[in-house]
This record gives structure tokens, sequence and C-alpha cells, in this order.
């Protein structure tokens, strides 16, 4: 039998993505149903660069289906350090392991360890290429916020260049059928031109492209805010320049319709003010506890676990 | 007049643009080095005028799939005991492997050798191919 991996929000069909949304929905009502349903399985996170919330959203998942984790949250402790490449480490861990999320500064490595694995592999960000379960989490997110996913007018704001989380997540909302994106960015972090192409000719969507939040704030059901971020330019001056191109705060907030609703996949930087925490419009916390949820139904989904006699 | 004579066995690639010979000739050199290799360049031809013929002896298996992406009027012409036993025209490969690298230096495959990547045909008129692991659009330049 062929190992199911998650490297691209496409791995999985519409009809896929549904059945996660439903398995997360089923677990975040009735949680202790499935507390000991992984139990005996282990999860290896091999995080070769930093991250806190994706690492510690997939062991949170595997700890609360009664499975274990191993792994490293930095290269420079593993054997990374010594040169080994990734090829040869997931070629050890697959004995180690039943499922192992990657998360890595080059592009494509997820890809690559896919193919020598034994094990299922989990996209948990690649560069800024793709962010497979981030893409996850915002559908359910949606799903759980709007009760559908088709029917949203959605806006794109702050670094649509090099935010991989963007790219996932519009090339899989096109899949939903949904034909009209709003996107506000500066000129030099617009959306990649290949991806615009991809998307007008594969899905004849529309792609509205503004300067600034205020001109389509009162018309949009989903803002979906990204940081700048650092870690993506190779010049600090650049960088320096662009971050503040876009701050959401509580006077452009009154412009917004009373159930729109604000997105973000964290960390936040300065793009969103603290004030606007407060208002209820304001879910990306919210967000960021769904994605424990659809990580637990994702890490069921591929370790094969028959749950349809939980529900 | 300038004469060479034919093969016995062995490749000719055939109606090469005129100046293109060159550029072949030194993309096949380094995995030709026994071989006797023979290019002809601005040769009469009754249907380009000039052209440029590479004459490949012993040579049974290479890989030419990058001729596509160089030049599209070639032909290549497998002879075998002084017969030309098979004749094709080049086609622009959908697919190429170990012709291109990725553009992208972010690309995991500028630091894992096992990767060898493929590459998929995104657009035929700029030659740009789509690497398989980063999606990144490279265009293919000689």
């Amino acid at each position: 039998m062929n190992t199911k991996h998650l490297i691209h929000p496409e791995d999985f069909t519409v009809q896929e993505l549904n059945q996660l949304i439903q398995i997360a929905q089923n677990i975040l009502e009735d949680p202790q149903d499935y507390k000991n349903i992984c139990k005996d399985k282990i999860l290896a996170t091999l995080f070769y660069e930093p991250s806190t919330r994706t690492r510690l959203s997939f062991e949170s998942a595997m700890l609360r289906l009664g499975g274990n984790v191993l792994g490293f949250s930095d290269a420079s402790t593993s054997s990374v350090s010594k040169g080994e490449s990734i090829v040869d480490t997931i070629q050890v861990i697959s004995s180690y392991a039943d499922l192992a999320a990657i998360r890595h500064p080059k592009e494509g490595a997820p890809k690559l360890a896919s193919k020598y694995s034994k094990i299922p592999i989990i996209n948990a960000g690649d560069g800024g290429h793709e962010h497979p379960t981030q893409t996850l989490t915002d559908l359910f997110t949606i799903y759980m916020k709007k009760g559908n996913i088709k029917d949203q007018k959605i806006a794109f704001c702050g670094d649509l260049k090099f935010g991989r989380t963007v790219h996932s997540l519009i090339r899989t909302l096109c899949r939903y059928n949904i034909k009209e994106f709003i996107l506000i960015s500066p000129d030099e972090l617009t959306l990649p031109y290949e991806l615009k192409n991809k998307l007008i000719e594969e899905y004849d969507v529309k792609l509205q492209e503004v300067s600034t939040m205020e001109e389509v704030i009162g018309e949009i059901d989903i803002l979906y805010m990204t940081r700048i971020q650092k870690e993506r330019f190779f010049n600090e001056a650049d960088y320096e320049r662009l971050k503040n191109s876009y701050i959401l705060d509580s006077s452009k907030i009154k412009l917004a319709k009373d159930d729109m609703i604000i997105m973000h996949p964290l960390p936040r930087v300065n793009e969103i003010s603290y004030e606007v925490d407060k208002d209820p419009r304001a879910i990306y916390f919210e967000q960021a506890s769904f994605g424990v949820y659809i990580r637990m139904a994702l890490i069921l989904k591929l370790l094969g676990v028959d749950c349809t006699c939980l529900k | 007049m300038l004469e060479v004579t034919q093969i016995q066995n062995g490749i000719v690639l055939d109606h090469i643009s005129p100046g293109n010979g060159l550029k072949i000739f030194n993309k096949l050199m380094p995995t030709q080095t026994d071989n006797p290799v023979v290019l002809l360049m601005n040769v009469y031809s009754d249907y380009m005028s000039k052209k440029d013929i590479i004459k490949l002896e012993n040579v049974e298996n290479i890989n030419l799939e990058f001729l596509g992406l160089i030049d599209e009027h070639i032909s290549i012409n497998i002879i075998k005991n002084g017969e030309v036993i098979h004749k094709e025209r080049v086609t622009i490969p959908k697919q190429v492997k170990g012709i291109l690298t990725c553009h992208n230096p972010r690309c995991i495959t500028h630091s894992e050798p096992l990767s060898n990547p493929t590459f998929e045909l995104v657009c035929k008129k700029t030659l740009s191919y789509q690497c398989e692991y980063c999606e990144t659009i490279t265009k293919y330049t000689l």
C-alpha cells in the first residue's frame, strides 16, 4: 500500500478535506472519545528551523490522542549539524516513529523526505513554499466561524509574496469554487506572478489588487492578515522599509462589517494592534486552537485510524 | 569541397541551425571522451541553405532530450552498418531530468545530491520548467 503524505494541500481532495474538517469538529465536540485512540503510536517532530505554534500544536495534537512524541526543535541539536542529509535522517526515523512532521528552511525538503520514507510525512512548513497544515487550520476556522467555506469574500493583507500560508490557502479556496479574492499588499510584496497566472488560468478567478485596507474592508467577510517575514528577506534594509506597510487598528475595524472575522496565522509582530484583540471579530487565537483539532484529525487520517464508529 | 565520410555505427544529428552545432558539441563532449566525434558547421543544405551536423561514432545510448530545448529543427539519425535505421525529429521535452538546475536558491535540490529533480514543462514558448520540489519556474538557457 502506498503511504499517504501531506506535502501540498492538493494531496487531499476537497472531499478528503471536508472529511478532515468533520473529524476535527467531532473531536472538538467530544475530545474524551479520542483521548486514547493513538495509544502506542509515535509522532516524530523534525523541526530544522524554529517554530513555536506549529510544533507545539502537533505535539499537543498527538498527546491529546494518547500517543507519544519525539524529535528535535533545532537543527543544531540534531545530526544535521554533522552534515547528515534529510534523506538519511528520514530513513532512520522511519523505524523510530509512525509518522513525522517536518519543518525545514529549504523548499521541497519534506517532499524529498517523503520519497525515501516508509512512514507518512507531514509538511509542517518548507521555507516560503507551503504550509499545508496551516491551510487545514484556516479552512477549519472558516468553517467553524462562518458555517461554510465557499460563500465568503476574502481579502489577504500584508506579505503576499513570501507568505506561504496565503499561497496554500488561496489555491485551496479556489478548489472550493471561490471566484474572487482581494489582495492588499505593497508593490514589492504582491502575490507571485506565476501563482496569479495559475489561479486565473486554472480556476478563472478574479483577483482585485488594492493598496489600502480602507478601500475594501467594509465589503469583506474575512480579513486574512499576514506578517512581513524578516527571515524571508536577504536584505535587512528592504525588510525595515516594508515592515510597517499595513497595520490593522481599531479605527480601520470600525469600517468593517459586524460579522467580518480577522484571521492571522501568527506569530504577529505589529501588523495587528493589541487594541484589536478585544474585538469579537479578532479570532486569531481561537484559530490557533482550532489548529490542534485539525492536526488531530490529520494524524488519525494518515495513520489510517478508523474513527467512524465514534460518531 | 570538404568531405567527411559516413559513419558505420552511431548517431548523426542533422539539420542543426547554423551556430547551434558548437553549443551542442560543447554539451556533448564531456560524455564523448573516447568516441570519434565530428562537428560540421555551415554545411550547404537544400532545406535550410546552411546547417550544422554532428556525427557521433560508436554511440548508442545517450540522453539527447536537451536537443529539443536548443533547436527544434534537429533530426536524429541512428546509423547501423552504414544504414539509417531510425530517424526522428526532436521535440521540446515535457519533462527533463539532469539538465536544469533550479533557479530558486532556497530549493532543497541545492543541498541534497540525491534529490535529482524532475522539471515539468509549463511554457513551450519561453522554455519554462517547474521544479518538482519547490515548484519554482526556471527558464532554460544554454
